[in-house]
């Protein structure tokens, strides 16, 4: 009896391992952790559904992708004091080779996805409000005096830094490459700015909700977004020149290898090239890369873009250090106003 | 703080004056009337309306859509973390407050004074930087980070995090309460108990805790206030994980911030109507406070 009882036993638990360790295979439950930027809250926030969905269906794994959104630049630097990101999401390649140095990831991050890490773009326009009582057509009606300009913080922005570089550009334009000239601009420019917020959401939410500035420069997303929230209430001015902001994406290796979520970060950022993830994009007003998504959103006005690749800029690296390094010339140009 | 030394001066002048005499007043009746207005005006505009306006704000969409605002999942994680880190933090600085005026009352040692301003230092100090020390310290690139991911140990931008940070922060509150109490007692009837032969443990649950508990609760209800409506030092260390690190104070700015303001309010709301509580029995611990206050200095002058 004793022996019989205890084979027993024995097979019930060796049973009872074998059903836990297949349900454990068969229905694994996966979490990563998207560290992003101000203005993808709404993107992500449809993204991560979708993908949950797909990767269901393809897999059978729960993945539950949890949000963390912020300034561009102060996200990466979280990322690099030890928020455990699996994925970046983030404003600017600056702030993702800012990890890199640190080496979370690898140093040819950029190379890892299509399109420069890039799966959707945007562009810095112009929002004003209904009507448009200041008259602003162009970057030039910016730096009038009495036009009260908003835009976030270079300094801890990503959306921030392309404002600034799309009004380089159109001065640099404008004035027939005078360095010079383009500093007296910038500077002219920030004198109008009456507030720095640190992300470009609270830069929203300073000229859409408590109803401060003129004109705001924004990411093209932002500004539609703001249009939908409040219809009738904003218009978008699209400057005769503004830059391609590309916002890229990239696996933290580091810390998802640690996590054993690799495999699923890497094909959570891939999925954004899809048809599906492209479509979300578009909707939440970002341009898709692929052009048989993008043609089915006529939202998006063509107008001339510079590349932050442009040898008025020379790629992020140059750009940082010569305009938003400490001492650079955004410290040099920014004098805080008094109104 | 403020508030204790006034109602302890308060209830000095009481005692050695009683109430004064109507004829000390000397300020004629349309001085004191307009003050009266002013002051009751200033926290109108100051205080009751913008409170009101939070409640109606989270009410605007009706009553529906206020309770459904408290089903959301991610709204029922930032609660329960705000409440989950006020109830490690608060006790934990009740143990230290508690210890602390004790130690600082009972004996006198060199570095009293130095030890006592350095409890106030959380006042003193912006809470942004009560949060950056912790990154600084426990941070991937801080003096402890490459120890901790060694041993797999997450401190900032997690639960641990928040709690120290929170702890930074309310440190003064009860210990703050607590010292002018104690000092004022004196410690005569403890000095009796061990003549008597009681232990220390015995003196402590017996004599000292039962005369200060008011004071004892009045700082607690402070430092819980604090510990729930933390903003800055928090902000620094929780890294935002929305279901996940983001504290009720947190999570409103999070709402407002995605262009859902009735939600939002709705959450300031229960916040505000937390901090209506804590009023109440703020006020309700602090009478007693000063009655025992009161007491106390009856006895010395009993004694003398």
């Amino acid at each position: 009896m004793y022996p019989l009882l205890q084979k027993f036993s024995r097979l019930a638990l060796a049973s009872l391992l074998a059903v836990l360790s297949i349900s454990t295979v068969s229905a694994k439950e996966i979490t990563l952790l998207n560290v992003s930027y101000d203005p993808t809250r709404e993107l992500y926030g449809e993204y991560n559904k979708a993908f949950a969905k797909y990767w269901k269906a393809k897999t059978g794994d729960t993945v539950n992708v949890e949000q963390s959104h912020g300034g561009s630049g102060k996200q990466a630097r979280a990322v690099i004091d030890g928020l455990p990101a699996d994925v970046v999401t983030l404003a600017l390649a600056y702030d993702i080779d800012a990890i890199a140095v640190h080496e979370l990831l690898p140093k040819d991050w950029q190379q890892k996805l299509p399109d420069q890490s890039t799966p959707y773009t945007s562009t810095i326009v112009l929002l004003v409000r209904k009507g448009n009582p200041k008259g602003i057509k162009d970057w030039d009606d910016l730096v009038k005096p009495g036009v009260a300009v908003i835009t976030p913080n270079p300094k801890t922005s990503g959306g921030a830094r392309w404002n600034y570089l799309a009004a380089w550009a159109f001065a640099n334009k404008k004035f027939g490459g005078n360095e010079e000239k383009n500093k007296e601009f910038i500077k002219a420019l920030f004198k109008n700015v009456p507030v720095l917020d640190t992300g470009a959401r609270g830069a929203t939410t300073t000229f859409v909700q408590h109803g401060l500035g003129d004109v705001f420069i924004s990411w093209e997303n932002e500004a539609f977004l703001a249009q939908k929230e409040f219809p009738g209430k904003f218009e978008i001015v699209t400057p005769s020149l503004s830059i391609l902001a590309e916002p890229p994406v990239a696996v933290v290796e580091k810390n998802a290898s640690k996590k054993g979520v690799t495999d699923v970060a890497h094909e959570y950022l891939k999925y954004l090239y899809s048809a599906e993830g492209q479509d979300i994009a578009g909707k939440n007003f970002y341009r898709p890369r692929d052009q048989k998504v993008a043609a089915k959103y006529t939202n998006f006005k063509k107008l001339d873009l510079v590349t932050i690749n442009d040898p008025l800029f020379g790629g992020w690296q140059k750009a940082q250090k010569k305009h938003f390094a400490d001492k650079g010339l955004f410290d040099q140009l920014y004098v805080p106003s008094n109104n | 703080m403020g508030a204790f030394t006034n109602s302890r001066a308060l209830a000095s002048a009481r005692h050695i004056t009683g109430p004064l005499p109507t004829s000390a007043r000397t300020e004629p009746a349309w001085i004191r009337t307009t003050l009266i207005v002013i002051t009751f005006a200033f926290l109108g505009v100051f205080i009751l309306w913008p409170l009101l306006t939070v409640f109606h704000e989270g009410f605007s969409k009706g009553f529906g859509f206020y309770i459904e605002t408290f089903k959301d999942p991610i709204t029922i994680k930032s609660i329960e973390l705000t409440l989950l880190t006020a109830a490690i933090a608060v006790p934990l600085n009740t143990v230290f407050g508690l210890a602390a005026a004790w130690a600082l009352t009972r004996f006198k040692f060199k570095g009293r004074q130095l030890l006592i301003a350095l409890i106030d230092l959380p006042l003193w100090v912006s809470p942004v930087i009560g949060g950056l020390i912790y990154i600084l310290l426990f941070g991937r690139q801080g003096t402890l980070g490459p120890w901790l991911i060694d041993h797999d140990i997450q401190i900032v931008f997690a639960l641990p995090g928040i709690v120290l940070a929170t702890t930074f922060v309310t440190f003064p509150f009860v210990a703050r309460s607590l010292i002018p109490l104690m000092e004022a007692q004196g410690h005569a009837e403890e000095e009796a108990a061990l003549t008597l032969g009681a232990n220390g443990w015995q003196v402590f649950f017996r004599i000292t805790l039962p005369k200060v508990k008011w004071g004892l609760l009045y700082g607690i209800i402070l430092c819980n206030a604090r510990a729930m409506g933390e903003f800055g030092a928090v902000s620094v260390v929780s890294g935002h994980i929305r279901g996940k690190t983001n504290t009720m104070p947190l999570h409103i700015e999070i709402l407002y911030n995605e262009y859902q303001f009735a939600a939002a309010f709705a959450v300031a709301s229960l916040l505000s109507l937390l901090a209506l509580i804590t009023l109440f029995l703020k006020t309700y611990s602090e009478s007693r406070t000063a009655q025992q206050l009161r007491e106390a200095q009856e006895l010395t002058t009993l004694s003398h």
